[in-house]
């Protein structure tokens, strides 16, 4: 079923609301207030936007090191999230999983791996509890064309196949795992077509496309809670900035034509251009959906940067959930 | 050790494994078995028939299901993961190395992980390389892992019962040669707590920690060492993370001697681990050097007579500790 008039606003609103949010983080970056390495979604907005969009509020994510949209797309608040990229007490992981790990569960985005493919397992175990539970939840899981080619890929896709796990794979092929083309190191041209070896459902979809990623993820997501079993979805897509951002790359491994080509069908302003060219929303409106957003963040960074650093003490915490001291009798 | 009403009866220790997980999988329905060949548990009416929905009898992918586990336990479910043989154990060393022990730490407490791995260590059988490694220090040194080391058909029962209902990840490494050894256990509800040691036989003269299998041969050591006099206290740990320093401590201060006999491999065992907290904390009471008898540092040979010698022994112990005298 394509999205209503609201559910395509909600999209844009979403797309948008990662797109504002991690030109924000490239700011804080280039200021120094976010240590260490920052993966981008900036490109990506489509596939998670629309993958977001077709799941319930207690559905689960599981998602990748490129981690800062899966959350948002879930409806998490901005300034944990900001904090958290800070390195700072009021961060959604208290400073202790940063950029690869944006984690809130108050969302349902349960783990966000920064080891490549480590989250297929674990969204194929959530999708386990949900049968054994019964309680009708949808696992997605989001990872990248590198992924795919970890043996954890064909592992996890097996089990939830044989079991009839619910569970969507979704894969965010963005064409290189950091600087190799997939094309090079990946032996069939469509990642999907995988989905053969598990006699399960594999679509691709045009990533830069929010609309269309909500279409099949939503059939898929049906399929799962409806007891079918998994499907595996490849969503074509780009990255515009470097596999993590300040990173200097020595060599040229993708053309600067490339990129430009790529931003010529940007998802956020295909949907915008699309719902104005329909009707459905105003170019007044569509600023205002904007500005809107960029105060919402601007608001984040400024409870981010208010929040205080852990003290160092803190690095002990949360080690174990029952800390047992040897000896207690 | 917890001690319950029921009378004592004498089961083998793996008889005393399924007393735990069907006691665990009647009373908690969130309880799920996980694991290669599990289907035959409940074939064999080694399970009641009735568990077989929650028991997933899951293809060879041991990366894949453990980090199944994990994810399961993410959400809602208390999996019971067995691995069969402790040495697969490195085939899902990232799900339960990166993911099973770091989630709750990385997510800043909102995840909580109470999920089970059994691995069961089979040296001692002619199982050559691939299958007889007792890889524990390995997983000593991941922390926001738990891990047991039973030494008696009681202790296995309880310790698992205790892992299934702790929060966190817990590795339970069983020694195969004890599986058809019997021991008393009390019948009914018997839970043994994690970090808490015991105390096999009481002494002066030397403090003997022995871990999981070992147990057996230091017994033996503390039996014909006392014939000559020499009176050894045996400890078992039972638990290697969180360790009971304490009852070690206090033991090494009043024997001033320590021995560990530990059957990993020498090199960053827990036998060097505890040497060093010794070493360390109670530096003062030594009134000789702490030694540790364990497995030299090679792969397990297949032959009998190239691998029976290489673990601690009767002999290996009684030798060193005479040497301490």
């Amino acid at each position: 079923m394509p999205p209503n008039d609201s559910e395509r606003i909600a999209l844009l609103r979403s797309q948008l609301a990662i797109r504002v949010f991690e030109e924000a983080v490239k700011k804080q970056l280039a200021a120094g207030l976010i240590p260490g390495s920052v993966h981008l979604s900036i490109g990506h907005e489509g596939a998670i936007a629309g993958g977001c969009a077709a799941l319930a509020d207690d559905d689960y994510v599981i998602g990748s090191h490129r981690s800062h949209g899966h959350p948002i797309a879930k409806g998490a608040d901005f300034g944990p999230l900001m904090a958290e990229l800070m390195g700072r007490v009021d961060g959604v992981c208290k400073g202790k999983g940063g950029s690869m790990h944006l984690t809130d569960h108050s969302v349902g985005v349960i783990g966000e791996s920064g080891i490549v493919g480590g989250g297929l397992p674990l969204a194929t175990g959530a999708a386990l509890s949900a049968k054994v539970l019964g309680d009708g939840r949808v696992c997605l899981c989001f990872f990248g064309d590198g992924a795919s080619n970890q043996g954890r890929f064909h592992e996890s896709l097996n089990l939830a196949a044989i079991w009839r796990l619910p569970v969507v794979y979704l894969c965010e092929n963005n064409l290189y795992g950091a600087t190799t083309p997939a094309r090079n190191v990946i032996a069939v041209e469509d990642i999907a077509d995988r989905a053969a070896s598990y006699a399960i459902p594999g679509v691709v979809v045009d990533g830069q496309d929010a609309e269309a990623v909500y279409v099949v993820v939503a059939e898929a997501v049906e399929r799962a809670r409806r007891g079918d079993g998994p499907s595996l979805i490849e969503a074509k897509t780009y990255r515009y900035g470097e596999h993590a951002e300040g990173l200097i790359i020595p060599v040229t491994y993708r053309e600067e034509a490339e990129v430009e080509q790529w931003k010529l069908r940007d998802p956020v302003a295909l949907l915008r251009a699309r719902l104005i060219g329909d009707g459905v929303l105003g170019e007044a409106a569509a600023e205002a959906l904007r500005a809107e957003l960029e105060q919402q963040v601007a608001e984040a960074v400024a409870f981010a940067k208010s929040s205080p650093l852990p003290a160092p003490e803190a690095a002990f915490d949360d080690v174990y959930s029952n800390p047992i001291t040897g000896g207690a009798r | 050790m917890t001690e319950e009403n029921g009378k004592i009866r004498n089961i083998s220790y793996f008889q005393a494994i399924f007393e735990a997980h069907q006691e665990e999988m009647l009373r908690d329905e969130r309880v799920v078995l996980i694991g290669e060949d599990i289907s035959l548990y409940t074939k064999a009416g080694i399970l009641d028939a009735g568990l077989e929905r929650r028991i997933f009898s899951a293809p060879i992918s041991e990366n894949g299901f453990c980090g199944m586990g994990v994810g399961a336990a993410l959400t809602g479910l208390r999996p019971v993961v067995d691995l069969t043989i402790a040495s697969f154990v490195y085939l899902a060393m990232d799900q339960i190395v990166n993911q099973a022990a770091k989630i709750r730490y990385m997510t800043g407490g909102q995840a909580t992980i109470p999920i089970v791995f059994r691995a069961s260590m089979w040296h001692e059988g002619s199982n050559a390389a691939h299958h007889s490694d007792r890889p524990y220090p390995m997983l000593m040194n991941a922390p926001g892992l738990k891990i047991v080391v039973p030494a008696t058909p009681a202790d296995v029962k309880g310790l698992i019962k205790s892992a299934i209902r702790d929060d966190d990840p817990v590795v339970v490494f069983e020694d195969n040669s004890l599986w058809f050894q019997s021991g008393p256990v009390p019948e009914g509800e018997h839970l043994t707590p994690l970090g808490v040691a015991a105390t096999r036989r009481p002494g002066d003269d030397v403090t003997l920690v022995a871990i999981g299998g070992a147990q057996k041969v230091a017994l033996e050591a503390a039996t014909a060492l006392a014939s000559e006099g020499c009176s050894v206290e045996v400890i078992d740990p039972r638990s290697l993370v969180p360790l009971d320093r304490p009852a070690i401590l206090g033991s090494v201060e009043r024997t001033g001697r320590l021995v560990i006999a530990d059957p990993a491999n020498r090199t960053c065992s827990a036998a060097s681990e505890i040497a060093a907290i010794a070493a360390e904390e109670a530096f003062h009471c030594l009134k000789a050097p702490i030694m540790r008898i364990t497995t030299p540092d090679v792969p397990i040979p297949f032959s009998p007579s190239l691998e029976e010698p290489l673990y601690p022994s009767t002999e290996k112990i009684v030798d060193a500790i005479q040497k301490l005298q």
